[in-house]
């Protein structure tokens, strides 16, 4: 009982702060979202309802707002999220081989979190750093010219 | 490895050619082969350079010499002194009083190497951007001083118009005309917005004036506020952009402090203030109607147009939406005048134009270059090159919404309306390009994964058109396509470019219309042969062979 109080408390006590800084109106809603996903990693369903009530915008209209934007998940993901540039500008100079071999080395498909709950591995859209592709991002570190050798050391700086 | 030391371009519009432009392409060719040159030297023929009197006109790279008017009978010596000896060929050089269009701007460059004159990107990286002192140190904030207290909102209208600035974000529509728009609409409230929700793909040129610039932008914003009638105005910079965002808002704080926002700036009765909008990830924000859901706090799907923004935006009321780089230039504009900006570009496309050059050239990076230059330019001076001496087989356009360039047209002027006469558009200014090892296939399976994944997913022929169309590009990719494929896929591409509500299904078109017009006997050679070409795709699928 006290755990989920506690809980309640935090989630609580983070969507106060952001109301706090970007108001009440609706045109606040996704600079909200985005800081209490940033605070909390993911945007929880107790979350999301605190909002809905907070902000008096139904829940319904919060979660498609939530579940339409890639930077906000209605998901838990794990400690570390790895990012991998999609686009044609890093596919065309090596993308191809080094997303293999980073699904291969983590054991995980796009979208998939590890068991260990250490990696969530995500792919991504041009994130407009294509003069160094092919580009990884692993939480808000941004790797460049990245070949497959080099992702054993990348991904062993995350603990 | 072979490396081109030396580009030689010829012009080749009517004129030149009346001129005797041929003689003197035929007559370089011959030169260089006598002087044992031809393997070092490419020579080769453009359309207009640009408005002068000097034609026929030969430019050389690198150091971007221009001569002119050229007589076949002097090519020998312009051969012999540049080609051979390396220096510039006395008495054939045209007279800078005479240029125009990109042969000014090449002269403008003050001994710059690769050749740039920089207008979008004049302070990037010169100026500290988090210090307003530094920014007004190099003419900051001037122009809307000029605008405020001699000019009326009209005339700032006027003197963009008559600068022909053409949109920036892709579309190229007179940001003159867009701004009387707003200005004559209808409305209490008015509002600017600034699109720095940059997410075209390979594009990273407005990240880099918000992030080496940013006071620009705000400038910018206000001038516009005033010529337009707002007092509001709205940057929604897309979330990625760290940086960008620390730097805009550290800018509006120090513009407030020394009163360049708030209430009567320059003691004028003219309010403004901007407030910074950050995406949280999501493509489509980047049309102008998604965007300004996004500010109102909903999903970003693009609304139904007509109504526009400039009459129904922001909470309903007239908006100006504008792209950075357009913004950027309008300081320079209204404080050199539209004549100045004029010199720079082509006649229907003035200025200049920031690319960004990626894929499988020496140098990949930003330039900023001026409208009407060629892609053969573009990879032999600021791309130093094809990689590994590699064929040069296509460049993509602005994104994902641009086109499939093919060699074929990469003498090409680079401008609005040149392109739209080649069936081809420029985008949003990347420029990814791709060597023989490319297969078409795989580049337009890639393209179509990302409108796959970016579509809103609003309307049906975007939702599902990009969809099937990937699925079809797979199995094409995979070796198991049938030809009667090609016919649906085309048929699809027609479905998404007549009936889907915005540009994003609209242009997902382009990529499979661009591969078959142009490269078809490649996609032909995956289904009927079950062979890729190049050897990228997978062709997984592959029927065994009859033995």
């Amino acid at each position: 009982m006290s755990d989920i109080a506690q809980v309640d408390d935090k989630v609580r006590s983070v969507v106060q702060q952001a109301l706090d800084r970007h108001g009440r109106e609706r045109e606040g809603l996704i600079p909200v979202l985005s800081e209490v996903n940033r605070a909390l990693g993911y945007l929880s369903p107790e979350a999301l309802s605190e909002i809905s009530r907070q902000m008096r915008v139904p829940k319904s209209q919060v979660f498609s707002v939530a579940s339409f934007y890639r930077m906000l998940s209605t998901k838990p993901r794990g400690r570390h999220v790895i990012q991998f540039c999609e686009s044609a500008p890093c596919h065309v100079v090596g993308g191809r081989e080094v997303w293999q071999a980073l699904q291969d080395e983590l054991g995980l498909q796009p979208g998939e979190t590890s068991a260990d709950g250490r990696w969530t591995l995500v792919t991504t859209s041009c994130l407009g750093v294509c003069a160094v592709g092919p580009v990884v991002i692993v939480d808000n570190d941004i790797y460049g010219n990245v070949d497959r050798a080099q992702l054993p050391q990348i991904l062993a700086r995350y603990a | 490895m072979q490396m081109t030391r030396a580009l030689v371009l010829v012009s080749s519009d009517r004129e030149s050619m009346e001129r005797g432009a041929r003689q003197v392409f035929e007559r370089l060719q011959q030169e260089i082969r006598a002087t044992g040159l031809q393997d070092e030297v490419v020579v080769t023929m453009v359309g207009d350079v640009g408005r002068h009197d000097a034609l026929p006109m030969v430019i050389v790279y690198p150091e971007a010499v221009v001569y002119g008017p050229v007589r076949p009978d002097d090519v020998p010596f312009l051969v012999e002194e540049h080609l051979l000896k390396g220096r510039i060929a006395a008495g054939l050089q045209a007279s800078v009083r005479e240029l125009s269009g990109r042969i000014a701007w090449l002269s403008a460059r003050q001994g710059t190497l690769p050749a740039e004159y920089r207008i979008v990107l004049s302070r990037v990286g010169l100026i500290d951007p988090e210090d307003i002192e530094d920014y007004i140190l190099h003419d900051g904030y001037e122009a809307l001083g000029k605008a405020l207290t001699t000019m009326t909102p009209a005339q700032v209208i006027d003197e963009i118009s008559r600068s022909g600035l053409r949109g920036r974000g892709g579309a190229g529509f007179p940001t003159g005309t867009k701004w009387r728009f707003v200005a004559s609409a209808k409305g209490d409230r008015k509002y600017v917005i600034c699109n720095a929700d940059e997410s075209e793909p390979g594009t990273f040129k407005d990240r880099l004036v918000l992030e080496g610039d940013p006071h620009s932008i705000v400038e910018a914003m206000t001038i516009a506020g005033y010529a337009v009638g707002a007092s509001e105005g709205y940057i929604y910079v897309r979330g990625e952009y760290g940086l960008a965002l620390e730097r805009l808002s550290r800018a509006i704080h120090q513009a407030r402090q020394m009163g360049f926002l708030g209430r009567g700036i320059f003691g004028s009765d003219f309010d403004f203030d901007i407030h910074i909008h950050a995406g949280a990830g999501a493509y489509i924000c980047g049309e102008e109607t998604a965007l300004i859901e996004s500010i109102e706090g909903k999903r970003g799907e693009p609304r139904s147009r007509p109504p526009y923004p400039t009459t129904h935006g922001l909470w309903g009321k007239p908006t100006l939406v504008n792209n950075v780089e357009t913004l950027a230039n309008v300081p320079h504009i209204i404080r050199n005048g539209a004549a100045w900006y004029r010199q720079f570009g082509t006649k229907n496309s003035p200025g200049t134009k920031v690319y960004t050059i990626l894929g499988a050239v020496n140098v990949t990076g930003l330039i900023e270059v001026p409208m009407g230059i060629t892609l053969r330019e573009v990879i032999a001076i600021y791309g130093k090159g094809m990689k590994n001496g590699a064929a040069f087989k296509l460049a993509q356009t602005g994104g994902s919404s641009g086109s499939i360039i093919p060699a074929s047209l990469q003498d090409t002027p680079m401008d609005f309306d040149s392109f739209t006469r080649a069936g081809v558009s420029l985008g949003s200014g990347a420029l990814l390009i791709c060597d023989e090892d490319t297969c078409v296939v795989d580049l337009a399976k890639v393209l179509l994964n990302f409108f796959k994944v970016e579509s809103c997913g609003k309307c049906t022929p975007c939702r599902i058109g990009t969809q099937r169309a990937h699925q079809i590009l797979s199995t094409i990719a995979e070796g198991t396509a049938e030809m009667d494929d090609l016919k649906d896929l085309l048929s699809l591409a027609d479905g998404m470019a007549n009936y889907s509500n915005c540009g994003l299904g609209q242009t997902a078109a382009v990529p499979i219309r661009d591969i078959m017009r142009h490269f078809r006997a490649e996609v032909e050679a995956h289904i009927s042969l079950r062979v890729c070409p190049t050897g990228v795709c997978p062709m997984s699928g592959r029927r065994a062979m009859v033995a």
